[in-house]
């Protein structure tokens, strides 16, 4: 039996096929950042050398000099990709106003030309996931069905069934995604930007991201049922019920009581 | 023409009641007295909530398919295009997007559902804080709290016809909870799904419970409830005149039945005004029930948040020690039976008990058709206070991420905060309840004893400064001294005379410290004997001064004589 088994298999032969195993995943992740590196390529040198400065100025102090990042006070930005800072520094939340549970996004402070050299700056890092097209993003081209779907498991047990927000431990929380351009929800799902997780492609494909976006922008129509009171629930209906209706029910008993007899 | 209409209306009255003798009936009722405030009417609120209920449900009825067969949704709605879906959910999408006023109706009706149970929380709480439970009344009592129960049980029921994320989750819950009670809990989980959660026989079941079991039993025990509240007579506030033996009011024909049928016009009108502005219950945002997604926000209607809430403040562990334990193979859940069966058990124990255990506290035989000022109350008024501070907690819990994103708090903070306060608040709340309300009992007292401040100082002859106070009239005085004044109850002693102990005598025990705890720190009403006194010495206690009353308003008299002399000039 032994020697049999032995003329079947090669003694290496487990290593070779963990060997084979890593090449292929590493062939396969080099294929993939290739194709966003080729993405992110449409900056000029210049535009990283401006986002040098501005780094430098801007972002050092807790990233460091080289963009490696402090133990426990901010993460190495190396290989996090143009996307990860056109969405933190374009919805404000970078550069960090105090430190807290989270960043909060706040007013932009940087113009969008400064925004795109830091991008090139930090993408020349090392690659990493690029900002997206206009058309990877556009809603239009999105299917909102399949979008509802994709976002009640994956998304909704954070941002609410419709994208209202929510809570998460300590402080943290999920933003409302009413006001979140197309562009920033598809790069928050690429880059998982704080306690978020990261949505790659091959967990959620590109199209299906743009379902999602779709899905969405639907909700901004505003509810067929009237003032949609948040969309968080029915906590707020039960305020609703009890503080208007309620309120102007006791309202009109005492208007009721008081012209009597 | 005048007299055509008359005679036709006459005529009418004379066929219905010489085949029916419903004049004399109709005769009793509109004669029937009724005291009049304005609380008094929120058991109308419920009642027309109701009826508002069973008018939007049977237009429901005629679109809901309480089927879940599961079909591919092909309607207007873009969001659910090419989705499978129960029947259930589709005719749910169907009627509120394809069925002309289905999304109104069904707004109407969900709110209706959450201002009929809001309405009848307050209508018990007015009942509670002024004494309506009392003798004969506890027996209604028992039947409006069986009517608040039903409510929930209604309430729960629709919530969850819609086969939708949301209410499947809540269903999921009450699923856990169920499989919390020992033995056989299992069981009756197994038996109510037929089968494994979610089964395939749910929503048909609670389609039957939610429109015919549940309303019928609703409509019976309203009838029973109504019945008895013409039988006792309307309790009334207390004021001159009012006694426990007559009833202080307008006949029900016509200011009452003018203002009721207006009113109920008042509600519905609310009602669909909220229907009409906000949106409620938002299926299509949930999607088609499937069990494995969860979405942040995920709450019951606010009747049921006191459970939720209750069930995310129990801790898994307390230090090292675990609330999940097994015994021979069965587990035994305490981190969710504790919350969500034995918690409500005690409390609407407590709330269904609770005339019983106030009436052995007093130990009064006598029938009460006057109602209490909560204030002078004060014990009783503590616990309501408690109670509805122990269960706000729990909603604001049960609320918890809400909150915590609504004012940028930390979850588990408020968890934390919430666990200490469950224990300390409503202890807190019934002291600073009750001695608020003795300190309204004290300064009632006192504004009886000397009446009330006139604003005017006057100088007698001799010198003396004087405040004049202007005695309170009847009716005042009335409201303020005209309330039982119940001290503790004296116990027996153990063993009479020979020896031999007495039987009964540990029930007896447990009354009188019941009754200590309820009377032992009172106010007294101001006696006759009191206010004589009081009238008599004025409030300088000084012998000359022995009638600084009299002397007061007359040398006030005099003072207003010169001052309007004085303006002639």
């Amino acid at each position: 039996m032994h020697a049999l088994a032995r003329k079947r298999y090669h003694k290496a032969a487990p290593l070779f096929l963990v060997l084979a195993l890593l090449a292929l995943i590493t062939g396969l992740g080099a294929v993939i950042t290739s194709q966003t590196a080729e993405a992110a390529t449409t900056t000029s040198a210049s535009d990283v050398e401006e986002g040098q400065k501005l780094f430098a100025a801007n972002c050092a102090t807790c990233h460091g000099i080289d963009a490696q990042g402090q133990d426990g006070v901010a993460p190495s930005l190396i290989g996090v990709g143009a996307a990860a800072v056109d969405f933190q520094v374009g919805t404000g939340r970078m550069p960090m106003q105090a430190s807290g549970p989270q960043a909060p996004a706040k007013d932009v402070q940087f113009t969008e030309d400064e925004i795109a050299q830091l991008a090139a700056y930090v993408a020349s890092l090392g690659a990493g996931p690029a900002i997206p097209t206009a058309e990877q993003v556009d809603p239009e081209l999105g299917d909102a069905a399949n979008g509802m779907q994709l976002f009640r498991t994956n998304c909704a047990m954070c941002h609410g069934s419709v994208g209202g927000g929510g809570a998460l431990t300590q402080g943290k929380f999920a933003p409302s995604l009413f006001a979140t351009t197309p562009t920033h929800i598809y790069e928050a799902m690429l880059t998982g930007p704080q306690s978020m997780p990261v949505f790659n492609n091959a967990n959620i494909t590109p199209e299906d991201k743009r379902d999602i976006i779709a899905y969405l922008v639907a909700q901004r129509d505003g509810s067929p049922g009237g003032i949609a009171l948040g969309a968080i629930g029915p906590v707020a209906e039960g305020w609703a019920a009890w503080f208007i209706g309620i309120g102007l029910i006791i309202a009109s008993t005492i208007w009721i009581g008081a012209r009597s007899s | 023409m005048g007299t055509k209409l008359n005679k036709a209306a006459s005529g009418t009255a004379n066929y219905v009641d010489e085949r029916t003798g419903i004049g004399a009936l109709v005769k009793f009722l509109s004669r029937k007295l009724f005291p009049d405030h304005w609380s008094f009417m929120l058991g109308e609120v419920a009642l027309y909530s109701f009826i508002v209920l069973l008018l939007t449900g049977v237009f429901l009825t005629a679109y809901f398919v309480p089927s879940m067969d599961i079909v591919t949704y092909e309607g207007p709605l873009a969001t659910m295009q090419g989705v499978e879906m129960s029947k259930a959910f589709e005719s749910t999408l169907w009627t509120s997007f394809e069925v002309p006023g289905g999304l109104l109706i069904r707004q109407i009706h969900h709110w209706a559902a959450l201002m009929f149970t809001a309405a009848i929380m307050i209508h018990m709480a007015r009942v509670f804080f002024t004494g309506a439970f009392r003798k004969p009344r506890e027996i209604n009592w028992l039947v409006g709290f069986t009517l608040m129960i039903m409510s929930l049980a209604a309430g729960f029921t629709g919530y969850s016809l819609p086969d939708d994320v949301l209410s499947g989750n809540g269903l999921r819950i009450i699923d856990g909870v169920i499989k919390s009670i020992p033995i056989i809990g299992s069981y009756i989980s197994y038996w109510l799904f037929g089968g494994e959660f979610p089964g395939e026989v749910l929503i048909p079941r609670l389609f039957t419970a939610h429109v015919l079991l549940v309303p019928g039993l609703i409509l019976g025990l309203v009838a029973v409830h109504l019945f008895l509240v013409f039988l006792h007579k309307h309790t009334q506030y207390p004021g001159g005149g009012r006694t426990h033996k007559n009833v202080v009011g307008l006949p029900l024909f016509p200011v009452y039945t003018a203002k009721a049928g207006g009113f109920f016009f008042v509600v519905f009108g609310i009602i669909a005004l909220l229907g009409a502005l906000f949106t409620i219950n938002p299926v299509w945002n949930y999607g088609p029930y499937d069990p494995s997604p969860v979405s942040a926000g995920t709450q019951p209607d606010w009747y049921i948040l006191f459970v939720d809430g209750a069930l995310r403040l129990m801790p898994g562990w307390l230090g090292g020690f675990p609330f999940e334990w097994e015994i021979w193979g069965w587990t035994l859940s305490l981190n969710i039976l504790i919350p969500a069966v034995i918690m409500p058990g005690l409390l609407f124990g407590f709330m269904a008990l609770y005339p019983w255990i106030e009436a052995w506290a007093t130990g009064d035989r006598g029938e009460k058709h006057v109602l209490d000022r909560p204030r002078n109350a004060p014990v009783r008024t503590g616990i309501g206070v408690a109670v509805i501070s122990f269960y706000l907690i729990l909603v604001l819990e049960g609320s918890n991420d809400i909150i915590a994103n609504l004012f940028h708090l930390s979850l588990n903070d408020l968890t934390y905060t919430f666990r200490i306060a469950i224990f300390v608040v409503p202890p807190l709340a019934f002291w600073i309840t009750k001695r608020i309300a003795m300190g309204l009992q004290r300064k009632d007292r006192e504004l009886v004893l000397h009446g009330h401040e006139s604003g005017r100082i006057v100088r007698h002859e001799s010198g003396e400064y004087v405040e004049v106070h202007t005695p309170l009239d009847d009716q005042e005085r009335w409201l303020r001294v005209n309330y039982d004044n119940i001290a503790p109850m004296e116990l027996e002693p153990q063993y009479n005379e020979e020896g031999v102990a007495r039987p009964g005598y540990k029930w007896e025990s447990f009354k009188a410290r019941l009754s200590r705890f309820y009377f032992e720190d009172r106010v007294e009403p101001v006696t006759p004997a009191e206010l004589a006194a009081a009238q008599h010495h004025g409030h300088g206690a000084e012998e000359h001064d022995s009638d600084g009353h009299a002397e007061a308003t007359e040398a006030d008299a005099a003072l207003d004589a010169e001052l309007a002399e004085l303006k002639k000039d």
